[in-house]
């Protein structure tokens, strides 16, 4: 089958999917793209956002945190910091992971290093995004940059 | 000679003790099926890391502009010895074998006229070091409350060595665990994480590597990635270690457990042994008692 491409999706502490799929939605730091079969070959920092799966079940979600992916001819790997499938997803995984990267973004403010804050408030901010679009919507104090 | 009061209670006292190790090392074995599961799952990641890391390594090289965690600060006068130990004992000489490896190289390299610092992960190789090279010490990660060692628990302890780092007060660090092999072979191993050495571990990978394009930058990703890949050596160890911890102290106890078997035989037999002789002497008394009369 050449339009199919082997596609892993692996966090530090297991390995969530390892599938054939057609095609991949994947948020990569400068924006979504799409792989599928005979891409060229990429490496791409993420973003915290849904990574959609089109495999022969049907779609899969998963919710990242950021992490990076390799895109190859035949095969795609996400190696995410933290993966969990979009069924899976609470209130206090959400919590969690909205409440570590606030804490960056204080820890960087108090550094004053406007690089590091801009960084930490584009992550706070993608994670807000990514919470209405799930339905998990956080309480969204962003501070102004 | 004890007596034969003395003989049962040391029986029994041994019993208990082999009851005792035979329980621990049942626990050492489940947890140790545990330990192991969580560091073949942790596998893939760090494989696909380091391979892809191999790549933009190898691709920046050794230009002025590379990371620092790549490149090193160009001396190597301070080293930090990350020395990650179990928070438990009683698991054969899996903590000395670690501490003993941390202090040769730290012989080493104060022999060389280096500085050391050394940072402890786990009460018992700190209590292992304290005494010789208690003024090295510059920190110590307690995970005696953690149950299960999670990819966290290794960011916290990279996050105070990159902080460290940062702060210019060491050029090199070093981590010391140990490397799990089977149960009754786990190997202390030395492995330098700053600067980060990667090899290429994979067969035609290095030809493929160099032709991806990058998104957003070679030089972003591989900043972003430097950091994580303190982590994820870090991770790893912590997994290996918990693994050999587990294997290591199982093997432990299944020789105490024959060893406490062993010694109840012996003291049975001479628990019995002195019961004859009792009887027998008993007998003689009333023979002798007999025949008098």
């Amino acid at each position: 089958m050449a339009n199919t491409m082997q596609f892993d999706l692996v966090s530090p502490e297991r390995r969530l999917a390892s599938l054939q799929v057609s095609s991949v939605q994947i948020p990569g730091a400068d924006g979504d793209m799409t792989a599928m079969a005979d891409h060229s070959p990429t490496i791409t920092t993420l973003r915290p956002g849904i990574l959609k799966v089109e495999g022969p079940e049907g779609t899969q979600e998963y919710v990242v945190s950021g992490g990076f992916a390799q895109i190859n001819a035949d095969s795609l790997s996400v190696l995410a910091e933290r993966a969990v499938p979009r069924g899976e997803m609470t209130r206090e995984h959400m919590d969690e992971m909205v409440a570590e990267v606030r804490k960056a973004h204080e820890a960087a403010k108090a550094e004053e290093h406007p690089n590091a804050v801009d960084e930490a408030a584009k992550l706070l901010a993608d994670m807000v995004a990514m919470g209405d679009h799930i339905g998990l919507p956080v309480d969204s104090r962003v501070p102004a940059p | 000679m004890p007596s034969l009061k003395d003989l049962k209670l040391r029986i029994d006292s041994v019993k208990s003790t082999r009851k005792i190790t035979k329980a621990m090392q049942m626990v050492a074995a489940a947890k140790l099926r545990r330990a192991q599961e969580a560091a073949e799952n942790a596998r893939p990641y760090a494989e696909r890391f380091n391979s892809v890391m191999a790549g933009l390594a190898a691709s920046v090289g050794d230009s002025d502009t590379a990371p620092r965690l790549l490149r090193g600060t160009g001396s190597d006068d301070v080293h930090l010895l990350v020395v990650m130990t179990a928070e438990r004992g009683l698991c054969g000489g899996f903590n000395a074998n670690i501490a003993k490896l941390a202090r040769n190289k730290a012989d080493e390299l104060i022999g060389k006229g280096k500085t050391v610092k050394i940072l402890t992960v786990g009460k018992k190789g700190r209590d292992a070091l304290k005494r010789d090279y208690g003024q090295y010490f510059v920190g110590h990660v307690d995970l005696s409350e953690v149950k299960r060692v999670g990819y966290a628990d290794a960011q916290g302890i990279a996050k105070d060595v990159m902080a460290r780092f940062d702060g210019g007060e060491f050029d090199v660090a070093t981590i010391f665990y140990s490397k799990f092999q089977n149960v009754v072979t786990q190997i202390p191993t030395a492995q330098q994480i700053i600067p980060a050495t990667y090899e290429d571990a994979g067969e035609d990978e290095g030809s493929s590597v160099a032709l991806y394009d990058y998104e957003p930058s070679e030089e972003a990703i591989l900043a972003d990635l430097l950091p994580k890949g303190v982590a994820t050596a870090i991770f790893s160890a912590l997994l290996e270690n918990g693994a050999s911890e587990q294997g290591a102290r199982m093997s432990a106890m299944d020789n105490a457990t024959r060893n406490a078997g062993e010694m109840i035989e012996k003291l049975t037999i001479q628990y019995n042994r002195s019961r004859q002789a009792v009887i027998t002497n008993e007998l003689i008394e009333i023979i002798s008692g007999a025949e008098a009369l």
